[in-house]
């Protein structure tokens, strides 16, 4: 476990690096922005994703609870599935940026074979992490396509439906 | 694919994306960022040029031939005619403080939607062709010529921007990205590039005198059935009149109040105040079935487009010879009458210069264009103790107020949605500062660009507007969002379902008449809506959310 005490121990810086390398995901001007700007209605995109990632981290240290994992990343993804800007293994691949940064940071103490182990344990643990993202980067796209096809209906057609201005086709005559 | 090492793949995972300025990054049109194109037969009802069949996703647009002229000719037409233009072109010193400011770079993340950057696609082109600079140095001073791929690019962005002038709140010299990009929209309409989400509802509009353009019998058949269903929630029979002549006052609504919900539950509501005012203070109010339509879309379109659809209006006016007009809860109609109407079409001499019959009150900022808002109209009456309400018939909301973005800026109504909420609602709560007032941020579909194929583009854009409804959510409970603008009432319901699906929406004359007590009522038990005027927290949240008929759903 010496492994975890070591992520522990450097949670925050990681956690910062793992933040920059999301945001850099976005065009330079946009990560700029969503580095300086602190405020949270200014940024809610910079926001979403900087206050769950420490929570995501400190997941891949503990338990894994699916629950938990998929309420901190809902926020994050649910931004992500409607910017086209970003590629689908973009918006979800943003999880694997933390084996980098946790490579490049503990650079020294990897060339200790034990805790190089105890990594490849860890870096499971981050795949698992990605393949829920896929699970919950669906939902939010489905989500978009229920509301993009009741749109109309809900609108237009349910004050007609109501009005008695629409006729129904009988159940008896074929459709066209 | 296949051969891939473990490393190549994380590698490929690092997605840093170019670091090139804008001008050097291609336009990529992206699926669910855009609204189809026109469809040539509405195009065609306009008199408007080139209508085709097209596609945005083509590498062929059809163009004229000489496309590039007309644009230029086009340009320099309009740097003539309007002042504003030519001084946006040249004054903006992209100091930078309206960049983070648009919803749509917020939400999208994308910088070339940075209002700077919005209004540089424009004005790059104008360097080129109409500053001795720009002729001279290019790129150096930040021209560039017109090719398809940049007029490609004019038309994705000028169709991501709302024209909701939050930008222009920041910007130290006042320039307004809106007008610039109405400018561009302008410029595209010369080559027939519209979209059909604006060129349909404008041509219905011209042609049948509503977006949808539904027949003067099917409106008169839809507010009919309104009055059953007031008559079934609340006992009473309110009879509305059509094209009455010589009636006090002719009231014009943006459609989508009569023929989507939730905005005919504010339909509704108009329908019982005027009832109201008619029973107890005898105040004529009439509909018109030919004028059926106070949005318009023609503001999204040109100048000349504009002023067509806003004639409609005053001709009905003066043909059933009212006193003055009054509006509906509508967005972008108030820009258009508000900043335009008086150098468009008027001053409209035969109305009257409007007084509330019933308070006397002038209505001195409607002086010219004689037509008044009816949130400052029922102010006035609340005001002045004219409306006897009950507002713990509202006790089962709990509020919120967003500012439609043409109320609040193009026309600085900030306070009276804000009194009358008040007065008809116990429990109101205001998101943070900086997302409301003058500083709104737009539903993320205003501008023609509400569109269902466009979602990706409305759900991010409409973000900073959720995500501080989802603030006052979590923090009073909040359940329901009111707006006095029918595109918002139209699009907020899908937005509020993708971020924050606790939260429904609402026009405020609904809320207004949930809480009049109307003359010969019977004791309401359910709302407009057909809802058990019941605490929401004596339900409890589990049940009120769930229940089949909550039409946050
Ligand atoms: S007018 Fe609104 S949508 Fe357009 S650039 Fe400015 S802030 Fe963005
Ligand atoms: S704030 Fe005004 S002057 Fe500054 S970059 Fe924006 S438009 Fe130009």
């Amino acid at each position: 476990m010496r492994l975890n005490n070591l992520l522990e121990r450097n949670k925050d810086d990681i956690v910062k690096q793992w933040l920059f390398s999301v945001i850099d995901t976005y065009p330079a001007d946009t990560s700029k922005f969503m580095k300086m700007q602190k405020d949270p209605f200014a940024n809610p995109v910079g926001n979403s994703i900087s206050v769950n990632l420490g929570p995501l981290f400190d997941e891949l240290l503990n338990e894994m609870d699916y629950e938990s994992i998929t309420s901190y990343l809902y926020p994050i993804l649910r931004v992500r599935a409607v910017q086209p800007i970003l590629s689908t293994s973009q918006s979800t691949g943003f999880i694997f940026l933390l084996k980098k940064v946790i490579r490049e940071s503990l650079k020294k103490e990897l060339s200790d074979k034990d805790i190089l182990k105890e990594l490849l344990h860890f870096e499971s643990k981050i795949d698992e992490l990605t393949l829920i993202a896929f699970d919950v980067y669906l939902k939010c796209r489905e989500k978009v396509f229920e509301i993009k096809a009741n749109e109309e209906r809900n609108r237009t057609f349910r004050a007609f439906e109501r009005a008695g201005l629409l006729t129904e086709i009988p159940a008896d005559r074929p459709s066209l | 694919m296949a051969d891939l090492k473990p490393e190549e793949l994380i590698a490929r995972t690092d997605f840093t994306p170019p670091r090139t300025g804008w001008m050097d990054t291609p336009t990529v049109i992206r699926e669910g960022m855009f609204c189809y194109a026109a469809k040539p037969k509405s195009v065609a009802t306009l008199g408007l040029p080139y209508p085709r069949e097209w596609n945005p996703l083509d590498d062929d647009w059809k163009l004229p031939e000489n496309w590039k002229e007309i644009i230029i000719e086009g340009m320099k037409d309009r740097l003539e005619r309007f002042r504003t233009f030519k001084i946006f072109m040249d004054i903006c010193v992209r100091c930078g403080a309206c960049a983070d400011k648009c919803h749509f770079f917020i939400g999208t993340g994308d910088p070339k939607n940075m209002p700077v950057v919005r209004a540089e696609l424009l004005r790059s082109v104008y360097r080129n062709e109409f500053t001795k600079a720009g002729k001279i140095l290019g790129k150096i001073a930040g021209a560039r010529e017109l090719t398809l791929d940049v007029l490609k690019e004019w038309w994705y962005y000028f169709f991501q921007c709302s024209e909701c002038r939050r930008c222009s709140v920041f910007c130290p010299y006042g320039i307004d990205t809106a007008e610039i990009t109405m400018m561009g929209r302008e410029l595209l309409n010369l080559l027939g590039l519209n979209i059909d989400w604006i060129a349909t509802p404008v041509a219905n509009c011209y042609m049948t005198g509503n977006h949808m353009g539904i027949q003067p019998q099917a409106f008169v058949d839809m507010l009919d059935f309104f009055a059953d269903e007031i008559e079934d929630t609340t006992g009473v029979r309110v009879h509305p009149t059509y094209n009455k002549k010589g009636a006090d006052i002719l009231f014009t609504t943006p459609s989508g109040d009569v023929f989507g919900d939730p905005g005919t539950y504010t339909a509704m509501g108009y329908m019982i105040l005027f009832h109201y005012l008619k029973v107890k203070y005898g105040l004529d109010v009439t509909w018109s079935t030919f004028n059926s339509e106070g949005g318009n879309f023609g503001l999204f379109t040109s100048n000349e487009v504009m002023k067509r659809l806003n004639i409609k209006m005053y001709a009905e006016a003066k043909r059933l010879g009212v006193k003055w007009i009054l509006g509906g809860e509508c967005g972008h109609m108030w820009r258009a009458i508000t900043q335009y109407m008086d150098t468009m079409n008027g001053p409209a001499d035969f109305l009257e210069e409007p007084v509330n019959p019933i308070t006397g009150t002038k209505f001195e900022n409607a002086k010219s264009t004689k037509m008044v808002h009816i949130v400052e109209f029922t102010a006035d009456l609340i005001k002045h103790n004219k409306l006897e309400l009950d507002p713990s018939r509202n006790d089962n909301l709990k509020v919120t107020f967003h500012d439609s973005c043409n109320p609040a800026r193009g026309m600085g109504m900030l306070d009276e949605p804000r009194y009358v909420i008040k007065k008809v609602c116990k429990h109101f709560y205001e998101m943070p500062r900086n997302c409301i007032r003058e500083q709104t941020f737009c539903c993320g579909s205003g501008s023609g660009l509400n569109a269902s194929e466009d979602m990706e583009l409305r759900l991010s854009g409409g973000l900073p507007r959720a995500n501080a409804v989802k603030y006052v959510q979590e923090k009073h409970g909040v359940n329901m969002l009111a707006c006095i603008c029918a595109i918002d009432r139209a699009v907020l319901p899908p937005l509020m379902g993708y971020w924050v699906p606790e939260v429904d929406v609402t026009g405020i004359h609904e809320l207004v008449t949930n809480a009049l007590i109307i003359p010969g009522e019977k004791e309401k038990t359910v709302n407009l809506r057909g809802e058990d005027i019941l605490n929401k927290d004596e339900v409890g949240p589990e049940e009120y959310y769930t229940r089949p008929d909550f039409s946050g759903r």
